[in-house]
């Protein structure tokens, strides 16, 4: 057989037509085999629709005119956001970004979406500086930043409002920038507060709506609303505003010439380890919550207190009395808000889902692969919950006596 | 000062109750109050309620109940600033350690006031602690309450400024006839109007928007999809039958979260 390939024409003319009935099978197909033999596709071409039916599409609005391979890219690719440049900035507005395991959080993307929103208000050319302490994990170049100062070294690490104080009150200095935001919560609202007294300015707290010149301020009750004028130091609450979302940011790192901060006064000493039984539930990260299913109790509880648990009951489990009433978990116990919640032999009664709605990770441990549990947990494991427990109880024992012989 | 007997001021206010609006004792006051009355025998502390505003209010009643000898109100007016009434008091007075709420019941709580006092008098302050763990060779290990139910553990020299929270022990109950007995001492210093409160206006609590749920599709089909899309994903991985496996996937989970506390060190938060 010569090996030149020569070209069909009536493959050509087939591949032409669209309304052919073999159009589908024959383009777009490897046709030649690895000798050069011609091969055919003896199975009809199935396309899957949207919503999972099989379809015959003999148009091939697919493969010939590239519509659907077209539409398919473009929901898989993000469309690159424009980017919004900040050339020559005349004026500042800083915000402190609040972290948590090296994202930013939530309020802080608020408080961001803020900034942006006054910067952009702004006639001159306006740039929010984000002020941060650590590293970050993510890109955050959606959060609405213009320009990173990024500060590393131990006198930061860890818990050092003082320290933060001095930082801010430098860039205060150096920059002059209009305003601070800050999110009115955890390190940053003491922050912020610290900042305020530093610098002499009163700062705005529990600050919800900014206007041209006045902000609506919740007091500490949450009874009463503060309208009042404009501070240089403003603490934010969550969702004061709308988060970025339009643009990516430039994030361009900027550096200062900063003193370090001189000897602390609050001398942190870590965290310290909490009897988990005596963390209220509500609050509680990590919940071994106990149903009807559980049979073996003084297992349960050892099982709570190696993983280092919060207990938490269903309804059944309390009523039948293991279990005291404060530990009920659900509609008429405690709504909870655990990270992650381990539901051992608790069959999902709407009453208990509707407590753990706000929890991340559920993982069940139940003997029906059918209950209501099972459908709302990320991770199920099927068995008595004896032996899982005895196993994971095992499993948690090795581990740590390896990682202390590791450690040695 | 005394080397032997520890001075502890603690700033009382009126609270409101959150339901009923009635006033009460500020939750968060009492509780500093109820750090600062149970610290041992041994440190003879010498504990003091300072209020500064009008001495008739009734509710200041209910710190006498707890068990204090006497209270001192710098009277003011509600319009007054109390940092200018509190300050020079405290700095004649020089207590060792200063305790007050995170923030007030009434007013504006900002919760500023002991920012401004630790500045004024050039102490340290820590914020929301929960507990006095120790003071000794002048030195105090307290406790700080932080989100979830953790606590950190911070060390200051004395004096320093402590803002409680209502994470902190509950107050005893208020003894009703230590309370009509006890002594209300009234001063009057000079007094500053805050300038700053009489620009502002003041409205009762209007509820805040919810957040629209913010749809960022482009297309109709992305839009149909976020609209009908459940909240929750599908169900998660099942594992039957085999409990090594479940443990090991579960015990997978937990450390990948972070919550198994002996495989993790100590997390930062
Ligand atoms: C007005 C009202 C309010 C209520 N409020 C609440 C509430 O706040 N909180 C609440 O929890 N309930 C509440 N309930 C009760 C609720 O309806 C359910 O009855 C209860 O949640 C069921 O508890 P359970 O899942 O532990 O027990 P069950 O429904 O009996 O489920 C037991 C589960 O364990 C499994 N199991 C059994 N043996 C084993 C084994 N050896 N190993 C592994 N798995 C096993 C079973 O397969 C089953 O799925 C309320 C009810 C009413 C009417």
């Amino acid at each position: 057989m010569s090996d030149l390939n020569r070209r069909d024409p009536r493959l050509a003319w087939i591949l032409r037509n669209r309304l052919h009935p073999r159009h589908g099978e024959l383009s777009g197909q490897p046709t030649r085999g690895p000798t050069g033999l011609l091969r055919k596709n003896p199975r009809p071409q199935w396309q899957y629709g949207p919503s999972g039916v099989r379809r015959l599409d003999r148009l091939q609005r697919g493969a010939a005119a590239g519509v659907s391979r077209l539409s398919v890219n473009k929901r898989h690719e993000q469309p690159a956001l424009p980017v919004h440049r900040v050339g020559e900035p005349q004026a500042y507005i800083a915000v402190w970004l609040q972290t948590s395991g090296g994202r930013l959080t939530p309020h802080c993307k608020d408080v961001l979406g803020q900034a942006q929103q006054l910067a952009v208000a702004r006639e001159e050319p306006t740039a929010v500086l984000g002020v941060l302490c650590g590293e970050l994990k993510d890109p955050v170049d959606g959060a609405g930043i213009d320009r990173l100062l990024q500060v590393n070294g131990e006198a930061y690490d860890g818990y050092q409002p003082e320290a933060w104080t001095t930082l801010c009150t430098q860039v205060d200095a150096a920059l002059q920038p209009l305003c601070w935001l800050l999110p009115d919560s955890g390190t940053s609202a003491e922050l912020g507060r610290r900042l305020g007294v530093n610098l002499g300015e009163r700062p705005a707290t529990g600050v919800w709506k900014i206007d041209a010149d006045t902000v609506l301020a919740r007091n500490g009750a949450g009874n009463l609303d503060i309208s009042r004028p404009r501070s240089r130091v403003m603490l934010l609450l969550e969702e004061c505003a709308l988060p970025c979302g339009e643009f990516r940011y430039e994030v361009r790192p900027m550096t200062l010439t900063l003193t370090a901060p001189t000897g602390t006064r609050l001398e942190d000493l870590g965290p310290v380890a909490v009897d988990p039984a005596e963390i209220p539930l509500a609050e509680a990260e990590f919940i071994l919550a106990a149903g009807n299913g559980v049979r073996d109790w003084p297992q349960f509880h050892r099982a709570a207190s190696v993983l280092g648990a919060s207990e938490g009951a269903s309804r059944v489990a309390v009523d039948d009395g293991f279990m005291p009433r404060n530990r009920q978990v659900g509609a008429t116990g405690t709504w909870v808000s655990a990270r992650v919640y381990i539901a051992v032999g608790i069959s999902g009664a709407v009453q208990h889902l509707q407590g753990i709605s706000k929890c991340e990770q559920v993982i069940a441990i139940n003997r029906d692969a059918d209950c209501d549990m099972v459908k709302r947990a990320n991770l199920t494991a099927i068995g008595d919950s004896g032996d899982i427990l005895a196993a994971l109880l095992q499993l948690v024992a090795t581990r740590a006596t390896r990682e202390v012989s590791d450690a040695a | 000062m005394l080397p032997d007997a520890l001075n502890i001021a603690v700033l009382v206010s009126q609270g409101r109750h959150p339901v009923s609006g009635r006033a009460r004792r500020a939750h968060q006051d009492a509780c500093a109050l109820e750090l600062a009355l149970c610290l041992p025998q041994a440190l003879a502390t010498n504990v003091r309620a300072i209020h500064a505003g009008d001495p008739g209010q009734e509710a200041l009643r209910d710190y006498l109940g707890m068990g204090i000898d006497g209270l001192t109100v710098l009277s003011q007016t509600a319009e007054d600033d109390a940092l200018a009434v509190l300050h020079p008091y405290l700095a004649e007075q020089r207590p060792d350690v200063l305790l007050t709420g995170v923030r007030a019941e009434c007013g504006e709580g900002s919760g500023l006031l002991p920012y401004l006092l630790a500045d004024r008098l050039d102490w340290p302050l820590v914020t929301g602690i929960a507990a006095i763990e120790r003071i000794e060779n002048g030195a105090a290990s307290l406790l700080q309450a932080l989100p979830r139910g953790q606590r950190r553990r911070v060390r200051v020299s004395l004096p320093f400024v402590a803002s409680v929270e209502s994470a902190a022990a509950e107050p005893r109950q208020v003894a009703f006839a230590r309370a009509r007995r006890g002594r209300i001492t009234g001063l009057t210093p000079a007094t500053e109007i805050d300038q700053a409160r009489t620009e502002w206006t003041l409205s009762a609590a209007r509820p805040r928007p919810k957040r629209l749920k913010v749809t960022t599709a482009r297309t109709a089909a992305d839009r149909l999809r976020q609209a009908t899309a459940k909240a929750q994903g599908s169900t998660g991985q099942i594992i039957r039958d085999d409990p090594q496996a479940a443990a090991k996937a579960i015990y997978e989970l937990l450390v990948e979260e972070g919550v198994l506390r002996n495989t993790q060190g100590t997390g930062r938060v």
